[in-house]
Protein backbone atom coordinates (compact mmCIF):
# COMPACT_ATOMS: atom_id res chain seq x y z
CA UNK A 1 0.00 0.00 0.00
CA UNK A 2 2.31 2.77 -1.00
CA UNK A 3 4.97 4.10 1.04
CA UNK A 4 8.94 2.85 0.52
CA UNK A 5 9.79 -0.39 1.17
CA UNK A 6 10.71 -1.26 4.83
CA UNK A 7 11.88 -4.08 6.45
CA UNK A 8 8.96 -3.98 9.17
CA UNK A 9 6.65 -1.09 8.30
CA UNK A 10 5.20 -0.46 11.95
CA UNK A 11 3.91 2.95 11.45
CA UNK A 12 1.32 2.66 13.20
CA UNK A 13 2.83 2.87 16.64
CA UNK A 14 2.79 6.22 15.88
CA UNK A 15 -0.70 5.94 16.60
CA UNK A 16 -2.64 7.68 20.57
CA UNK A 17 -0.60 8.98 23.22
CA UNK A 18 0.17 5.55 24.03
CA UNK A 19 0.13 3.00 21.58
CA UNK A 20 -0.18 -0.72 21.87
CA UNK A 21 -0.27 -1.76 17.65
CA UNK A 22 2.62 -0.54 16.03
CA UNK A 23 1.83 -3.53 12.39
CA UNK A 24 -1.49 -3.46 10.88
CA UNK A 25 -2.79 -3.46 6.93
CA UNK A 26 -3.80 -0.14 7.42
CA UNK A 27 -0.95 1.52 8.07
CA UNK A 28 -1.66 4.08 5.59
CA UNK A 29 -3.73 5.60 7.52
CA UNK A 30 -0.80 7.10 9.73
CA UNK A 31 0.90 8.99 6.88
CA UNK A 32 -3.15 10.06 5.93
CA UNK A 33 -3.29 11.40 9.62
CA UNK A 34 0.51 13.42 8.86
CA UNK A 35 -0.77 15.18 5.89
CA UNK A 36 -4.09 16.61 8.37
CA UNK A 37 -6.75 13.86 7.26
CA UNK A 38 -8.44 11.05 8.91
CA UNK A 39 -9.62 8.30 7.00
CA UNK A 40 -11.95 5.57 7.13
CA UNK A 41 -11.72 2.67 4.80
CA UNK A 42 -15.12 1.69 1.77
CA UNK A 43 -15.23 -1.72 0.60
CA UNK A 44 -14.72 -1.54 -3.06
CA UNK A 45 -17.08 -4.58 -4.10
CA UNK A 46 -19.64 -3.82 -1.57
CA UNK A 47 -19.51 -0.32 -0.59
CA UNK A 48 -19.70 -0.86 3.43
CA UNK A 49 -18.10 1.86 5.04
CA UNK A 50 -15.57 1.08 8.08
CA UNK A 51 -14.78 3.63 10.80
CA UNK A 52 -12.07 2.83 12.35
CA UNK A 53 -10.72 1.56 8.84
CA UNK A 54 -10.47 -1.66 8.30
CA UNK A 55 -8.61 -4.21 5.83
CA UNK A 56 -11.13 -6.68 5.54
CA UNK A 57 -14.83 -6.60 4.86
CA UNK A 58 -17.21 -8.91 6.55
CA UNK A 59 -20.26 -8.47 4.41
CA UNK A 60 -18.32 -9.63 1.39
CA UNK A 61 -15.10 -11.15 2.73
CA UNK A 62 -13.36 -9.07 0.25
CA UNK A 63 -10.07 -7.05 1.14
CA UNK A 64 -10.34 -4.61 -1.16
CA UNK A 65 -10.55 -0.99 0.13
CA UNK A 66 -10.58 2.65 -0.96
CA UNK A 67 -10.09 5.56 1.55
CA UNK A 68 -12.77 8.38 2.33
CA UNK A 69 -11.82 11.07 4.27
CA UNK A 70 -14.30 12.17 7.39
CA UNK A 71 -15.14 15.64 6.65
CA UNK A 72 -18.01 17.79 7.92
CA UNK A 73 -20.04 17.44 11.27
CA UNK A 74 -20.83 14.92 13.36
CA UNK A 75 -23.11 14.98 16.33
CA UNK A 76 -21.71 14.32 20.20
CA UNK A 77 -23.25 11.00 20.78
CA UNK A 78 -21.72 11.40 24.60
CA UNK A 79 -18.38 11.81 26.50
CA UNK A 80 -16.42 11.71 29.81
CA UNK A 81 -14.07 13.77 31.41
CA UNK A 82 -11.42 11.56 33.44
CA UNK A 83 -9.80 12.67 36.13
CA UNK A 84 -7.80 9.37 36.28
CA UNK A 85 -5.67 7.98 33.59
CA UNK A 86 -3.94 4.58 32.89
CA UNK A 87 -0.15 4.41 32.73
CA UNK A 88 0.91 6.44 30.55
CA UNK A 89 -1.53 9.18 29.97
CA UNK A 90 -1.26 11.10 33.48
CA UNK A 91 0.48 14.12 31.46
CA UNK A 92 -3.36 14.67 29.52
CA UNK A 93 -5.16 14.78 32.36
CA UNK A 94 -7.42 16.06 32.49
CA UNK A 95 -9.31 14.93 29.36
CA UNK A 96 -12.57 14.04 28.05
CA UNK A 97 -13.17 10.79 25.61
CA UNK A 98 -16.18 11.32 23.09
CA UNK A 99 -18.08 9.21 20.14
CA UNK A 100 -19.59 11.49 17.20
CA UNK A 101 -22.11 10.53 15.03
CA UNK A 102 -21.25 10.86 10.61
CA UNK A 103 -24.88 8.80 10.58
CA UNK A 104 -22.83 6.29 8.12
CA UNK A 105 -20.32 5.71 10.90
CA UNK A 106 -19.34 7.27 13.91
CA UNK A 107 -16.00 8.45 15.33
CA UNK A 108 -14.70 7.20 18.75
CA UNK A 109 -11.89 9.90 19.66
CA UNK A 110 -11.04 13.08 22.45
CA UNK A 111 -12.32 16.45 22.25
CA UNK A 112 -9.62 19.18 21.72
CA UNK A 113 -8.36 20.06 25.05
CA UNK A 114 -9.40 23.77 23.82
CA UNK A 115 -13.09 23.23 24.04
CA UNK A 116 -14.20 24.68 27.76
CA UNK A 117 -16.47 21.83 29.24
CA UNK A 118 -19.47 24.10 30.19
CA UNK A 119 -19.38 24.45 26.26
CA UNK A 120 -19.93 20.68 25.80
CA UNK A 121 -23.50 19.23 25.02
CA UNK A 122 -24.83 16.20 23.79
CA UNK A 123 -26.23 16.32 20.32
CA UNK A 124 -23.68 19.60 19.42
CA UNK A 125 -22.18 19.14 16.53
CA UNK A 126 -18.32 19.07 16.39
CA UNK A 127 -15.83 17.92 13.66
CA UNK A 128 -12.97 15.52 14.01
CA UNK A 129 -9.51 17.01 13.00
CA UNK A 130 -5.69 15.53 12.85
CA UNK A 131 -3.89 16.30 15.74
CA UNK A 132 -0.57 16.03 17.24
CA UNK A 133 -0.26 15.04 20.66
CA UNK A 134 2.94 17.30 23.19
CA UNK A 135 5.28 14.03 23.00
CA UNK A 136 5.01 13.80 18.85
CA UNK A 137 2.57 11.11 18.86
CA UNK A 138 -0.59 11.47 16.24
CA UNK A 139 -4.12 11.20 17.01
CA UNK A 140 -7.50 12.96 16.28
CA UNK A 141 -9.85 15.21 18.20
CA UNK A 142 -13.44 16.93 18.47
CA UNK A 143 -13.88 20.49 17.77
CA UNK A 144 -16.77 22.75 17.98
CA UNK A 145 -18.56 22.71 14.25
CA UNK B 1 -34.08 -34.55 26.99
CA UNK B 2 -34.56 -33.48 30.74
CA UNK B 3 -33.89 -29.91 32.77
CA UNK B 4 -30.23 -29.29 34.38
CA UNK B 5 -30.26 -28.13 38.08
CA UNK B 6 -28.13 -26.30 40.38
CA UNK B 7 -26.99 -28.86 43.20
CA UNK B 8 -24.54 -27.18 44.88
CA UNK B 9 -23.32 -23.58 45.44
CA UNK B 10 -20.26 -21.93 47.38
CA UNK B 11 -18.14 -18.47 47.37
CA UNK B 12 -15.25 -17.32 49.37
CA UNK B 13 -15.22 -14.03 50.96
CA UNK B 14 -14.61 -11.43 49.11
CA UNK B 15 -11.77 -9.53 50.15
CA UNK B 16 -8.81 -7.04 49.37
CA UNK B 17 -5.40 -8.70 49.00
CA UNK B 18 -6.17 -12.51 49.72
CA UNK B 19 -3.43 -13.68 51.55
CA UNK B 20 -2.90 -16.99 49.47
CA UNK B 21 -2.56 -18.49 46.09
CA UNK B 22 -4.72 -18.84 43.20
CA UNK B 23 -5.08 -22.28 43.64
CA UNK B 24 -6.03 -21.62 47.59
CA UNK B 25 -7.97 -18.97 46.53
CA UNK B 26 -10.26 -20.97 44.43
CA UNK B 27 -10.38 -23.90 46.96
CA UNK B 28 -12.36 -21.65 49.11
CA UNK B 29 -15.26 -21.62 46.58
CA UNK B 30 -14.88 -25.21 45.46
CA UNK B 31 -15.37 -26.58 48.88
CA UNK B 32 -18.34 -24.60 49.95
CA UNK B 33 -19.99 -25.98 46.61
CA UNK B 34 -18.70 -29.34 47.26
CA UNK B 35 -20.02 -29.00 50.94
CA UNK B 36 -23.28 -27.44 49.77
CA UNK B 37 -23.58 -30.21 47.51
CA UNK B 38 -22.67 -32.93 49.86
CA UNK B 39 -21.05 -34.55 47.50
CA UNK B 40 -17.49 -35.57 47.11
CA UNK B 41 -14.38 -35.13 43.77
CA UNK B 42 -15.75 -38.80 42.42
CA UNK B 43 -18.91 -37.02 41.94
CA UNK B 44 -18.18 -34.60 39.09
CA UNK B 45 -17.38 -35.68 35.58
CA UNK B 46 -15.82 -31.97 34.22
CA UNK B 47 -14.75 -28.42 35.81
CA UNK B 48 -15.12 -25.39 33.94
CA UNK B 49 -12.63 -22.91 35.91
CA UNK B 50 -13.49 -19.09 34.73
CA UNK B 51 -11.34 -16.07 35.06
CA UNK B 52 -10.36 -13.13 33.13
CA UNK B 53 -6.87 -14.13 32.37
CA UNK B 54 -5.18 -10.57 32.02
CA UNK B 55 -4.97 -11.17 36.54
CA UNK B 56 -3.37 -13.97 36.32
CA UNK B 57 0.26 -14.65 36.00
CA UNK B 58 -0.50 -18.86 35.87
CA UNK B 59 -0.87 -19.86 32.09
CA UNK B 60 -4.28 -22.08 31.77
CA UNK B 61 -5.49 -22.38 35.62
CA UNK B 62 -7.87 -25.07 34.54
CA UNK B 63 -5.16 -28.09 34.98
CA UNK B 64 -3.21 -26.44 37.76
CA UNK B 65 -6.98 -26.04 39.63
CA UNK B 66 -8.14 -29.57 38.45
CA UNK B 67 -5.17 -31.09 40.05
CA UNK B 68 -5.98 -29.16 43.58
CA UNK B 69 -9.61 -30.10 43.36
CA UNK B 70 -8.93 -33.56 42.53
CA UNK B 71 -10.82 -33.57 39.53
CA UNK B 72 -8.27 -35.23 37.66
CA UNK B 73 -8.30 -37.64 34.78
CA UNK B 74 -11.75 -36.12 34.27
CA UNK B 75 -11.87 -33.04 31.75
CA UNK B 76 -11.58 -29.42 32.50
CA UNK B 77 -12.13 -26.40 30.66
CA UNK B 78 -10.93 -22.61 30.89
CA UNK B 79 -13.98 -20.44 29.96
CA UNK B 80 -13.12 -16.38 29.34
CA UNK B 81 -15.64 -13.81 28.90
CA UNK B 82 -14.34 -10.90 31.18
CA UNK B 83 -16.66 -10.13 34.26
CA UNK B 84 -19.32 -12.61 32.92
CA UNK B 85 -16.78 -15.50 32.27
CA UNK B 86 -18.77 -17.34 35.50
CA UNK B 87 -22.39 -16.92 33.60
CA UNK B 88 -20.55 -18.46 30.31
CA UNK B 89 -18.76 -21.28 32.25
CA UNK B 90 -22.79 -22.27 33.70
CA UNK B 91 -23.97 -21.77 30.31
CA UNK B 92 -21.12 -24.53 28.94
CA UNK B 93 -21.90 -26.65 31.62
CA UNK B 94 -25.66 -26.40 31.09
CA UNK B 95 -24.70 -27.69 27.03
CA UNK B 96 -22.31 -30.62 28.31
CA UNK B 97 -24.89 -31.84 30.39
CA UNK B 98 -27.47 -31.55 27.29
CA UNK B 99 -25.72 -33.08 24.87
CA UNK B 100 -25.26 -35.99 27.44
CA UNK B 101 -21.43 -35.47 27.73
CA UNK B 102 -21.45 -35.22 31.25
CA UNK B 103 -23.79 -35.37 34.46
CA UNK B 104 -22.10 -33.19 36.88
CA UNK B 105 -19.64 -30.71 36.13
CA UNK B 106 -18.47 -28.14 38.94
CA UNK B 107 -17.66 -24.06 38.06
CA UNK B 108 -15.50 -22.55 39.47
CA UNK B 109 -14.80 -18.47 38.86
CA UNK B 110 -12.10 -16.84 40.77
CA UNK B 111 -9.90 -13.16 40.14
CA UNK B 112 -7.31 -12.43 42.42
CA UNK B 113 -7.14 -8.93 41.18
CA UNK B 114 -4.13 -8.27 43.93
CA UNK B 115 -2.57 -11.18 42.37
CA UNK B 116 -0.29 -7.80 40.10
CA UNK B 117 0.72 -4.71 41.67
CA UNK B 118 -1.35 -2.21 41.32
CA UNK B 119 0.72 -0.39 38.62
CA UNK B 120 0.78 -3.43 36.08
CA UNK B 121 -3.05 -3.34 37.10
CA UNK B 122 -3.39 0.20 36.20
CA UNK B 123 -1.49 -0.71 32.90
CA UNK B 124 -3.84 -3.62 32.08
CA UNK B 125 -6.45 -0.93 32.38
CA UNK B 126 -5.50 0.95 29.73
CA UNK B 127 -5.90 -2.29 27.27
CA UNK B 128 -9.22 -3.01 28.59
CA UNK B 129 -10.87 -2.28 25.47
CA UNK B 130 -9.70 -2.03 21.47
CA UNK B 131 -6.38 -1.74 22.04
CA UNK B 132 -5.76 -0.97 18.44
CA UNK B 133 -8.50 2.40 17.85
CA UNK B 134 -9.72 3.18 21.54
CA UNK B 135 -6.95 2.38 23.94
CA UNK B 136 -4.28 5.00 22.64
CA UNK B 137 -6.91 7.88 23.70
CA UNK B 138 -6.57 7.26 27.36
CA UNK B 139 -9.47 5.18 27.71
CA UNK B 140 -10.93 3.26 31.29
CA UNK B 141 -13.74 1.07 32.43
CA UNK B 142 -15.31 4.03 34.06
CA UNK B 143 -15.41 6.28 31.37
CA UNK B 144 -17.16 4.14 29.08
CA UNK B 145 -20.13 3.67 31.41
CA UNK B 146 -19.47 7.25 32.11
CA UNK B 147 -20.41 8.00 28.58
CA UNK B 148 -23.75 5.78 28.75
CA UNK B 149 -24.52 7.85 31.95
CA UNK B 150 -23.84 11.04 30.55
CA UNK B 151 -26.32 9.88 27.01
CA UNK B 152 -28.92 8.59 29.36
CA UNK B 153 -29.05 11.61 31.45
CA UNK B 154 -29.37 13.64 28.26
CA UNK B 155 -31.60 11.80 26.82
CA UNK B 156 -34.09 10.59 30.13
CA UNK B 157 -33.01 13.28 32.06
CA UNK B 158 -31.42 10.86 34.73
CA UNK B 159 -29.30 12.66 37.59
CA UNK B 160 -26.08 12.00 39.30
CA UNK B 161 -28.83 11.92 42.48
CA UNK B 162 -30.88 9.33 40.64
CA UNK B 163 -27.46 7.36 40.32
CA UNK B 164 -26.40 7.89 44.23
CA UNK B 165 -29.68 6.03 45.23
CA UNK B 166 -28.60 2.87 43.72
CA UNK B 167 -25.46 2.87 45.41
CA UNK B 168 -27.44 3.62 48.84
CA UNK B 169 -29.16 0.51 48.17
CA UNK B 170 -26.43 -1.51 47.62
CA UNK B 171 -23.97 -0.63 50.40
CA UNK B 172 -28.07 -1.62 52.82
CA UNK B 173 -27.17 -5.37 51.66
CA UNK B 174 -23.56 -5.64 51.86
CA UNK B 175 -23.60 -4.41 55.42
CA UNK B 176 -25.76 -7.33 56.21
CA UNK B 177 -23.81 -9.20 53.59
CA UNK B 178 -21.05 -11.31 55.70
CA UNK B 179 -19.27 -11.77 52.74
CA UNK B 180 -19.21 -8.57 50.73
CA UNK B 181 -15.89 -6.54 50.93
CA UNK B 182 -17.38 -3.17 51.73
CA UNK B 183 -19.50 -4.00 54.40
CA UNK B 184 -19.94 0.17 55.50
CA UNK B 185 -23.25 2.14 54.91
CA UNK B 186 -23.49 4.65 52.30
CA UNK B 187 -25.74 7.90 52.42
CA UNK B 188 -27.32 9.58 49.93
CA UNK B 189 -25.36 13.05 51.59
CA UNK B 190 -22.02 11.56 51.24
CA UNK B 191 -21.90 12.26 47.72
CA UNK B 192 -22.81 15.67 48.01
CA UNK B 193 -20.24 15.93 50.87
CA UNK B 194 -16.31 17.33 49.35
CA UNK B 195 -14.84 15.24 52.32
CA UNK B 196 -16.53 12.06 51.52
CA UNK B 197 -14.38 9.93 49.19
CA UNK B 198 -17.78 8.93 47.68
CA UNK B 199 -18.37 12.46 46.12
CA UNK B 200 -14.76 12.23 44.24
CA UNK B 201 -14.97 12.43 40.20
CA UNK B 202 -13.62 9.62 38.46
CA UNK B 203 -15.24 9.98 34.89
CA UNK B 204 -17.70 12.53 34.85
CA UNK B 205 -20.51 12.41 35.45
CA UNK B 206 -19.20 9.26 37.29
CA UNK B 207 -18.22 9.75 41.18
CA UNK B 208 -16.18 7.08 43.45
CA UNK B 209 -19.45 6.37 45.07
CA UNK B 210 -20.59 5.08 41.28
CA UNK B 211 -17.86 2.09 41.12
CA UNK B 212 -17.96 -0.98 42.25
CA UNK B 213 -14.92 -2.20 44.48
CA UNK B 214 -12.09 -4.60 43.44
CA UNK B 215 -11.92 -7.85 44.81
CA UNK B 216 -9.98 -10.93 45.71
CA UNK B 217 -13.06 -14.06 45.32
CA UNK B 218 -13.76 -16.80 43.94
CA UNK B 219 -17.51 -18.56 43.48
CA UNK B 220 -18.66 -22.10 42.68
CA UNK B 221 -22.04 -23.89 41.01
CA UNK B 222 -22.46 -27.30 40.79
CA UNK B 223 -24.47 -28.25 38.07
CA UNK B 224 -26.31 -31.41 37.06
CA UNK B 225 -28.63 -33.47 34.77
CA UNK B 226 -32.21 -33.79 36.30
CA UNK B 227 -31.63 -37.61 37.25
CA UNK B 228 -28.02 -36.70 39.15
CA UNK B 229 -29.76 -33.72 40.61
CA UNK B 230 -32.99 -35.29 41.95
CA UNK B 231 -30.71 -38.41 43.21
CA UNK B 232 -27.71 -36.09 44.83
CA UNK B 233 -30.24 -33.37 46.04
CA UNK B 234 -33.26 -32.53 47.76
CA UNK B 235 -33.78 -28.56 46.96
CA UNK B 236 -32.47 -28.68 43.10
CA UNK B 237 -32.90 -25.00 41.48
CA UNK B 238 -33.60 -25.87 37.66
CA UNK B 239 -32.07 -23.71 34.90
CA UNK B 240 -35.02 -22.18 33.25
CA UNK B 241 -33.31 -20.26 30.33
CA UNK B 242 -30.07 -19.02 29.11
CA UNK B 243 -29.53 -16.20 27.33
CA UNK B 244 -26.40 -14.76 25.84
CA UNK B 245 -25.06 -12.13 23.13
CA UNK B 246 -22.57 -9.47 22.28
CA UNK B 247 -21.68 -6.62 20.74
CA UNK B 248 -18.82 -4.46 19.11
CA UNK B 249 -15.57 -3.83 21.45
CA UNK B 250 -15.10 -0.07 19.87
CA UNK B 251 -17.74 2.31 20.59
CA UNK B 252 -17.73 3.62 16.83
CA UNK B 253 -19.52 0.00 16.01
CA UNK B 254 -22.43 0.47 18.14
CA UNK B 255 -25.70 2.07 17.91
CA UNK B 256 -27.17 2.02 21.88
CA UNK B 257 -25.34 4.29 24.27
CA UNK B 258 -28.58 4.41 26.97
CA UNK B 259 -28.70 0.34 27.63
CA UNK B 260 -26.87 -2.47 26.66
CA UNK B 261 -27.90 -4.72 23.80
CA UNK B 262 -26.15 -7.33 25.35
CA UNK B 263 -28.38 -7.04 28.38
CA UNK B 264 -31.62 -6.80 26.59
CA UNK B 265 -30.76 -9.71 23.74
CA UNK B 266 -29.47 -12.14 26.14
CA UNK B 267 -32.77 -11.42 28.54
CA UNK B 268 -35.23 -11.81 25.39
CA UNK B 269 -33.69 -15.16 24.66
CA UNK B 270 -33.69 -16.24 28.17
CA UNK B 271 -37.29 -15.51 29.26
CA UNK B 272 -38.23 -16.95 25.71
CA UNK B 273 -36.46 -20.53 26.72
CA UNK B 274 -37.63 -20.09 29.91
CA UNK B 275 -41.25 -19.41 29.09
CA UNK B 276 -41.91 -16.51 31.75
CA UNK B 277 -41.77 -12.67 31.50
CA UNK B 278 -40.43 -9.36 33.24
CA UNK B 279 -43.46 -9.44 35.76
CA UNK B 280 -42.65 -13.18 36.85
CA UNK B 281 -39.24 -12.46 38.58
CA UNK B 282 -39.44 -12.09 42.13
CA UNK B 283 -35.55 -11.45 42.92
CA UNK B 284 -32.57 -10.90 40.52
CA UNK B 285 -29.22 -9.79 40.61
CA UNK B 286 -28.00 -7.95 37.83
CA UNK B 287 -24.73 -6.33 37.18
CA UNK B 288 -24.00 -3.35 38.96
CA UNK B 289 -20.12 -3.10 38.17
CA UNK B 290 -21.19 1.25 37.90
CA UNK B 291 -24.68 2.36 38.86
CA UNK B 292 -25.39 3.33 35.80
CA UNK B 293 -24.62 -0.05 35.17
CA UNK B 294 -27.77 -1.58 36.85
CA UNK B 295 -30.08 1.59 36.35
CA UNK B 296 -29.83 0.47 32.41
CA UNK B 297 -30.46 -3.26 33.29
CA UNK B 298 -33.55 -2.25 35.55
CA UNK B 299 -34.86 -0.87 31.60
CA UNK B 300 -32.65 -4.15 29.33
CA UNK B 301 -34.80 -6.67 31.20
CA UNK B 302 -38.00 -4.90 31.63
CA UNK B 303 -38.15 -4.09 34.96
CA UNK B 304 -39.09 -0.36 33.80
CA UNK B 305 -39.49 1.18 30.43
CA UNK B 306 -36.79 2.76 29.25
CA UNK B 307 -36.13 6.06 30.88
CA UNK B 308 -38.23 5.36 33.49
CA UNK B 309 -35.51 3.21 35.69
CA UNK B 310 -34.84 6.04 38.01
CA UNK B 311 -38.42 5.96 39.28
CA UNK B 312 -37.85 2.44 40.11
CA UNK B 313 -35.11 2.91 42.48
CA UNK B 314 -36.62 5.92 43.59
CA UNK B 315 -39.79 4.39 44.90
CA UNK B 316 -37.66 1.58 46.27
CA UNK B 317 -39.31 -1.00 44.08
CA UNK B 318 -35.71 -2.95 44.05
CA UNK B 319 -35.13 -2.63 47.38
CA UNK B 320 -36.43 -6.39 49.40
CA UNK B 321 -39.64 -5.23 49.85
CA UNK B 322 -40.20 -3.89 46.50
CA UNK B 323 -42.02 -5.25 43.63
CA UNK B 324 -38.97 -7.29 41.95
CA UNK B 325 -36.03 -7.23 44.39
CA UNK B 326 -32.65 -6.60 42.54
CA UNK B 327 -29.12 -6.82 44.36
CA UNK B 328 -30.17 -7.37 47.79
CA UNK B 329 -26.56 -8.90 48.78
CA UNK B 330 -25.15 -6.21 47.95
CA UNK B 331 -24.52 -6.40 44.35
CA UNK B 332 -21.05 -5.75 42.96
CA UNK B 333 -20.83 -2.33 44.25
CA UNK B 334 -20.48 -3.51 47.85
CA UNK B 335 -20.25 -6.66 47.75
CA UNK B 336 -17.28 -6.57 45.37
CA UNK B 337 -16.42 -7.36 41.59
CA UNK B 338 -13.32 -10.51 41.52
CA UNK B 339 -14.07 -10.88 37.34
CA UNK B 340 -14.26 -14.38 37.01
CA UNK B 341 -15.95 -14.98 40.33
CA UNK B 342 -18.52 -12.31 40.11
CA UNK B 343 -21.24 -13.94 37.77
CA UNK B 344 -21.03 -17.70 39.76
CA UNK B 345 -21.52 -15.28 42.84
CA UNK B 346 -24.95 -13.47 41.33
CA UNK B 347 -25.71 -17.02 40.47
CA UNK B 348 -25.21 -18.17 44.50
CA UNK B 349 -27.27 -15.20 45.41
CA UNK B 350 -30.34 -16.26 43.44
CA UNK B 351 -30.09 -20.21 44.08
CA UNK B 352 -30.29 -19.38 47.76
CA UNK B 353 -33.02 -17.27 47.88
CA UNK B 354 -35.17 -19.81 46.00
CA UNK B 355 -33.95 -21.86 48.62
CA UNK B 356 -34.91 -19.89 51.33
CA UNK B 357 -31.40 -19.94 52.76
CA UNK B 358 -30.96 -16.43 52.07
CA UNK B 359 -30.53 -15.18 56.09
CA UNK B 360 -31.29 -11.67 56.66
CA UNK B 361 -31.27 -10.69 53.02
CA UNK B 362 -33.63 -13.22 51.83
CA UNK B 363 -36.91 -12.06 49.91
CA UNK B 364 -40.22 -13.33 50.76
CA UNK B 365 -40.79 -17.26 49.48
CA UNK B 366 -39.69 -16.30 45.77
CA UNK B 367 -39.86 -19.05 43.16
CA UNK B 368 -38.39 -17.81 40.09
CA UNK B 369 -35.04 -15.64 39.82
CA UNK B 370 -32.63 -13.73 37.30
CA UNK B 371 -29.07 -13.55 36.86
CA UNK B 372 -28.14 -10.79 35.08
CA UNK B 373 -24.29 -10.70 34.24
CA UNK B 374 -22.17 -8.17 31.53
CA UNK B 375 -18.34 -8.64 30.20
CA UNK B 376 -16.68 -5.48 29.69
CA UNK B 377 -18.81 -2.54 28.58
CA UNK B 378 -21.50 -4.34 27.74
CA UNK B 379 -19.59 -6.23 25.29
CA UNK B 380 -20.58 -10.17 26.10
CA UNK B 381 -24.00 -10.42 27.99
CA UNK B 382 -25.69 -13.67 29.89
CA UNK B 383 -28.58 -13.57 31.49
CA UNK B 384 -29.88 -16.73 33.62
CA UNK B 385 -33.16 -17.75 35.02
CA UNK B 386 -33.71 -20.03 37.95
CA UNK B 387 -36.50 -21.53 39.62
CA UNK B 388 -37.69 -24.19 41.74
ZN1 LIG C 1 -17.67 -5.65 1.10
Amino acid sequence: MGKKKKEVDDRFKKFGTVTFTSITKINDFIDQLEQGKVMGTRCKECGLVFFPPRADCYQCLKSDMEWFEVTGKGKLVSYSKLEFAPVGFGDDLPYAIALLDYGDYKVFGRIADSVPEDEIEVGMQMETVANTLPNGQLNYVFQKA
Amino acid sequence: MGKVGIIGVGQSAFVRGYPGSIRELAFEGFKEGMQDAHITAKDIDASVICSAPEYDKQRSPAGVFAEYFGLTPQPTFYVESLCSSSSMGVRLAYSLIKAGLHDVVAVVGFQKMSEISSAESQERMGRGADIQWESPFGTMMPAYYAMYARAHMAKYGTTSDDLALIRVKAATYGQINEKAVYRKAVTFEMFSDPESPMSNPVASPLRVGDCCANADGSSCIIVASEEKAKALCKKPVWILGLGAASTAVNMAGRELFTGLTVGEQAGEQAYKMAGVTTKDIDVAEVHDCFTIAEMMAYENLGFAKPGEGKDLIKSKETYKEGSIPVNVDGGLLSKGHPIGATGGSQIRTIVLQLRGEAGEMQVKDPEIGLVHNIGGVGLYGNVTILGR
